[in-house]
């Protein structure tokens, strides 16, 4: 990598490259701490359910695992587009990384869409936690569970998924705003540093949520 | 009471035609240049009016504290109003001042310039912290304003998530955004020190302020979240009655202790590893000698942290878990004694024929080692599961955590401060002043916390904001102390902004100190150096006088 795009290289750094190790050490980092930010929540999880197995199983049935295998899918299908962004800022092809940086927001819009959907069906049988948290009586698997400890299944349930979403919503705004960097030619083969560690981010909550998946919607299905 | 400061160079103030010289401080004028800056250096500056800030309202609220409990009866305050004084002096001096002071002033001044970089990795995420550092102090100060917060600073649960009527959420909200500095810090100073070292900076030559940054640094990184994550819970509990930590929905308070303390025990590292980084590089310049043990020191500082994050079960031995878990938790926590004391025997190793001199940051150096040393001492009566039993939430606690997380950080901070303040500002303060602010400080601190020992083996908890009569002698002791020490702390304060205006112009080696930070002028230029410096020679190359030699 050569200096010829000076404008890219910030004063504190001596060239280029190490200009690009440090942010990928520093996007890492932060990824450290995230993971860290979702461990509590997993710790709970598997406290509870270890405390309450059979309230936990027949709650996670009222999840929709198709729509959540739907949103998995949408969700790998999201991180290949956000590879290929990368792979194409790094061979400079900036119509490319236009197209596979739109690509991938337009996914993630659809996993949050079919979130919004599944939230929505919650909200209408009662299973948000809180004073209106309700389980209908005619559910047979239902019968002789604590209703108190599903409602705690739905309250990690949206802690956690609503965590995640949140981390979608603040990629899908970086992603925007990468969009606009890309049109504008800012990137090139020997400047993309912002496109690498911002797909870093993703792959990592596209993670997130191929642990999410199994662990609320999976476990107990036969 | 200008007195013999070593080295002040009188001819370093330049000659009287010359023009000024352009350094970091006077490179740009007017507020947005200060409020936009992305100086690592002048973001210090920042931190420094801000900790400073809320150490003074943190020893406010402890005044108020020591005032009510000059006599037995609760007779100048109400137990609520009590109760959320404990809490704010908590809060503020915690998230707000112990945890920030050093790495986010200090650090942040000095990261860069010991290790021969221009700023910090990440310059605009480093003005984004102090930004996010200040919103959370809002937020915290707001919530004494709307009323106050009366959980104590643990926000136990399920009295904070449901019981409590006071301003939890805003208060616990500024706790979760500072942190979120803390993070962003950790991770800035991670990376500069991997990534942005000299030429010839190995590891092995890295100062070992700079090692206990890095140790503090991984702390930061790793625990914050997990106490930022129980903070959102015990915010959703309140606002949607989620249940998670709520024992009458299936949830259970202890988790929220385990997440609490999984980071809060760390912290108290957070707290003292940066100023056990400053006491290495006082020691050593003053003692003229190279450091003792320089390896078993700088993996020390790793050791601790690592072990500090398999303690934190030692805050609930009588919570109710099991008694395994105990042992566990017991046997653990006695391990942290050993990097610690590994830690002190170096410096005293250090002392031995050393030639050293009795400046003020020296003093504190001292200071440090003694209340660290008590500190240390009493913490393994509480790591002891059967005493801790008897000692669990009295003032014996109370004084044994004064003297490692406020004497110890304290120390270090006010130490660093005195030490480094010739190259921050370019000015020397009065050494005598100093001297005697440090004595003041170090007798006001034992007056105030040394009877709270006896006071919690006699039995008297803390939090409470009345007591049986027999405690009152020590109880009046210990509030004389807290006044000696208030006064103690406002005369640094007077003198350092003094000598801003009327103190000597400093050399750029006032100390005749090793490492990379004296090897520009003070206060340094805006890129710190005027060309990127090499390192060749091991860290505190403080070589003994030819006639030393010839004596050994």
């Amino acid at each position: 990598m050569s200096n010829e795009h000076a404008s890219a290289l910030a004063h504190q750094f001596d060239d280029l490259d190490q200009q690009f190790e440090a942010s990928t050490l520093g996007m890492w980092v932060f990824l450290v701490q995230e993971i860290l930010f979702f461990g509590g929540l997993f710790l709970a999880y598997s406290i509870y359910r270890l405390q309450y197995p059979q309230a936990f199983e027949a709650a996670s049935r009222l999840l929709d695992y198709k729509l959540g295998a739907l949103n998995t899918a949408v969700l790998i299908c999201s991180s290949l587009t956000m590879a290929l962004a990368v792979r194409s800022a790094q061979l400079g092809q900036r119509r490319a990384l236009v197209n596979y940086l739109l690509m991938t927001i337009a996914l993630g819009a659809v996993f949050l869409g079919v979130k919004v959907v599944e939230y929505g069906d919650k909200f209408e049988h009662h299973l948000v936690p809180g004073p209106h948290f309700a389980l209908s009586a005619h559910e047979p698997h239902l019968i002789g569970i604590n209703p108190q400890h599903v409602q705690l299944f739905f309250s990690l349930y949206f802690a956690m998924t609503g965590m995640h979403a949140l981390h979608m919503v603040v990629g899908i705004g970086i992603l925007a705003v990468l969009v606009v960097m890309a049109w504008r030619g800012r990137f090139s083969e020997e400047y993309y540093t912002p496109v690498d560690i911002v797909g870093l981010y993703w792959h990592f909550v596209d993670i997130v949520w191929i642990f999410l998946f199994p662990l609320l919607y999976l476990i107990s299905r036969h | 009471m200008e007195t013999n400061v070593v080295g002040v160079d009188q001819s370093s103030s330049g000659e009287p035609s010359a023009p000024p010289r352009v350094h970091y401080l006077n490179a740009a004028y007017g507020i947005g240049s200060w409020l936009l800056t992305k100086d690592h250096k002048r973001i210090a500056l920042l931190y420094l009016l801000s900790v400073t800030f809320f150490f003074f309202i943190g020893g406010f609220f402890a005044v108020l504290i020591r005032l009510e409990l000059i006599t037995p009866p609760g007779d100048l305050m109400q137990s609520e109003t009590y109760n959320k004084m404990f809490t704010m002096h908590g809060v503020l001096m915690i998230f707000f001042f112990l945890i920030p002071a050093i790495p986010a002033v200090l650090g942040n001044f000095l990261v860069p310039m010991m290790i021969g970089a221009r700023d910090l990795a990440f310059p605009r995420i480093n003005l984004l912290s102090w930004y996010i550092y200040s919103i959370g102090g809002l937020l915290g100060m707001g919530a004494v304003i709307f009323g106050g917060v009366d959980t104590g600073w643990t926000f136990y649960t399920p009295y904070s998530s449901t019981y409590s009527n006071s301003n939890v959420i805003l208060a616990a909200l500024g706790a979760f955004v500072a942190g979120f500095s803390s993070i962003l810090t950790g991770l800035n100073f991670i990376v500069t020190i991997h990534k942005m070292r000299a030429p010839g900076l190995t590891w092995s030559r890295l100062p070992l302020f700079i090692w206990a940054h890095y140790a503090t640094s991984i702390i930061q990184i790793l625990g914050t979240p997990v106490v930022a994550i129980a903070i959102v819970l015990v915010a959703l509990e309140r606002l949607f009655h989620i249940g998670i930590f709520d024992p009458k929905l299936g949830g259970d308070p202890l988790l929220f202790q385990h997440l609490f303390w999984f980071y809060s025990h760390p912290a108290v590292y957070i707290m003292i590893l940066p100023a056990m980084g400053v006491i290495n590089e006082l020691i050593t310049c003053f003692s003229r000698k190279r450091i003792f043990g320089y390896h078993f020191i700088a993996g020390s500082s790793i050791a601790i942290a690592v072990l500090g994050f398999l303690v934190w079960g030692h805050h609930m031995f009588t919570s109710g878990q099991s008694i395994y878990g105990g042992f566990v938790f017991s046997v653990l926590s006695m391990l942290v004694a050993i990097p610690s004391a590994i830690k002190v025997f170096n410096w005293t190793a250090t002392f031995y024929k050393g030639s050293i001199s009795y400046q003020a940051p020296m003093l504190y150096a001292f200071g440090f080692i003694g209340l660290f040393t008590i500190g240390g001492l009493t913490g393994l009566f509480l790591a002891t599961t059967a005493i801790d039993v008897h000692l669990h939430d009295t003032y014996f606690v109370v004084a044994h955590f004064h003297y490692i997380m406020v004497g110890g950080t304290i120390m270090g901070y006010l130490g660093g401060l005195h030490y480094w303040w010739p190259k921050m500002t370019g000015k020397i303060y009065p050494e005598g002043w100093a001297r005697f602010a440090a004595l003041v400080i170090f007798v006001g601190f034992n007056l105030t916390f040394l009877p709270q020992f006896i006071l919690g083996y006699l039995g008297m908890p803390r939090r409470y904001h009345y007591y049986p009569e027999e405690f009152q002698v020590l109880n009046v002791m210990s509030s004389a102390g807290a006044s000696i020490l208030g006064v103690g702390y406002l005369i640094p304060m007077v003198y350092f902004v003094w000598s801003l205006r009327y103190g000597k112009a400093s050399a750029q080696n006032p100390w005749g100190a090793h490492g990379l930070e004296w090897e520009t002028s003070s206060p340094p230029p805006t890129e710190n150096f005027e060309k990127q410096p090499i390192v060749t020679h091991e860290p505190y190359d403080y070589t003994p006088k030819p006639e030393e030699v010839a004596v050994v």
